[in-house]
């Protein structure tokens, strides 16, 4: 099992603090992204927006990084206000 | 050498094995920029000042609005239309007047940041929007001038501290490398409230003490808090080496 978490605005968008998924058929945090796009139109947007960060056991990565089950897989967007 | 009376003043800092008198010295003595007096920089500089740093310059080009009340501490209802940096400065040289308080009128650009930064130890960006925050990177990593960010909206804080002077020391695009679409997401379009913005701030204050007392700063790590959950997570970066700003050329 993958543990997906979310936070700071994604939470709200997405409904949802954290999900846990299938690993096998997930090879890089794309393919996450890829499989929870299909969920729905507010997950599609919310998950492909640009500025979207992603961790992996704690360190930024890009969406190429490789998963594997146990992993924790962390999304969230730049905070810019002040 | 401290006063007698400095001594006094900051005994509650000077016992601190990790400040201790030089320490103090090394407060009054430094320069700190301080980019935005909105939510991060009124506590942000309340606390700097009060720590006996001994120049602050603070820079906002803008003016007082009812609706920043709720979080802008020093700010008062008959403040309103005032700007912000001359607004701060009053306040903080009247009840810090150790320190010297420069206000500059104007959100900083690349011509102000080339005359501001030779001068400073330390820009904390404070300020409320990404194009702002590129800007500022970008131009302490020209400087090697060590900036400590600050973000928050919602119930959401970033932190980041980024030491130009340290060769593996990521930078504010390395993290959010700049896209088309810049988040829309600010204080106007989700709202703010005002101890996340203390929380932030205060790590800000916290992260210039210790690198201008000489203790070790964290870089390469963005330090979010969620403030419904009361958590706070640690995620490590590494600097881009392919990255626009810092990255080598
Ligand atoms: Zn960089």
């Amino acid at each position: 099992m993958i543990n997906v978490v979310f936070f700071a605005a994604l939470r709200e968008q997405l409904d949802c603090d954290s999900l846990t998924l299938e690993s096998h058929e997930l090879s890089t945090v794309a393919d996450i992204i890829k499989q929870l796009s299909a969920r729905s139109e507010q997950w599609q947007q919310t998950l492909n927006n640009a500025s979207l960060l992603s961790a992996v056991n704690h360190d930024m990565v890009d969406k190429s990084h490789p998963v594997k089950a146990g992993d924790e897989v962390a999304f969230f967007p730049p905070v810019t206000g002040g | 050498m401290l006063t007698t009376q400095e001594q006094l003043k900051y005994s509650r800092q000077i016992m601190m094995k990790k400040i201790g008198e030089s320490g103090q010295l090394a407060l009054r003595n430094a320069k700190v920029l301080i980019l935005g007096v909105g939510g991060l920089g009124n506590p942000a500089s309340l606390y700097l000042a009060a720590a006996g740093v001994g120049t602050l310059y603070i820079a906002d080009g803008d003016t007082i609005e009812p609706s920043n009340l709720p979080r802008q501490i020093l700010f008062s209802e008959n403040n309103v239309e005032e700007n912000k940096a001359e607004c701060a400065a009053e306040k903080l040289s009247e009840q810090y007047p150790d320190t010297i308080i420069e206000a500059i009128d104007d959100m900083l650009d690349e011509e102000l940041c080339d005359y501001y930064l030779p001068m400073v130890d330390v820009v904390l960006d404070c300020s409320d929007n990404i194009q702002t925050r590129y800007m500022i990177n970008q131009a302490c990593i020209q400087h090697k001038t060590p900036l400590i960010v600050g973000a928050a909206t919602g119930f959401d804080g970033q932190q980041l501290t980024i030491d130009p002077r340290d060769e593996h020391s990521a930078c504010y695009q390395c993290l959010f490398p700049a896209s088309e679409k810049a988040p829309a997401n600010n204080c106007q379009t989700i709202g703010i409230i005002g101890p996340i913005l203390a929380m932030i701030a205060g790590m800000q204050a916290l992260q210039t003490i210790k690198l201008l007392t000489n203790n070790k700063v964290q870089v390469n790590q963005l330090n979010m808090l969620d403030g419904l959950s009361n958590q706070w997570q640690q995620f490590s970066m590494k600097k881009q080496a392919n990255c626009p700003v810092c990255g080598s050329r």
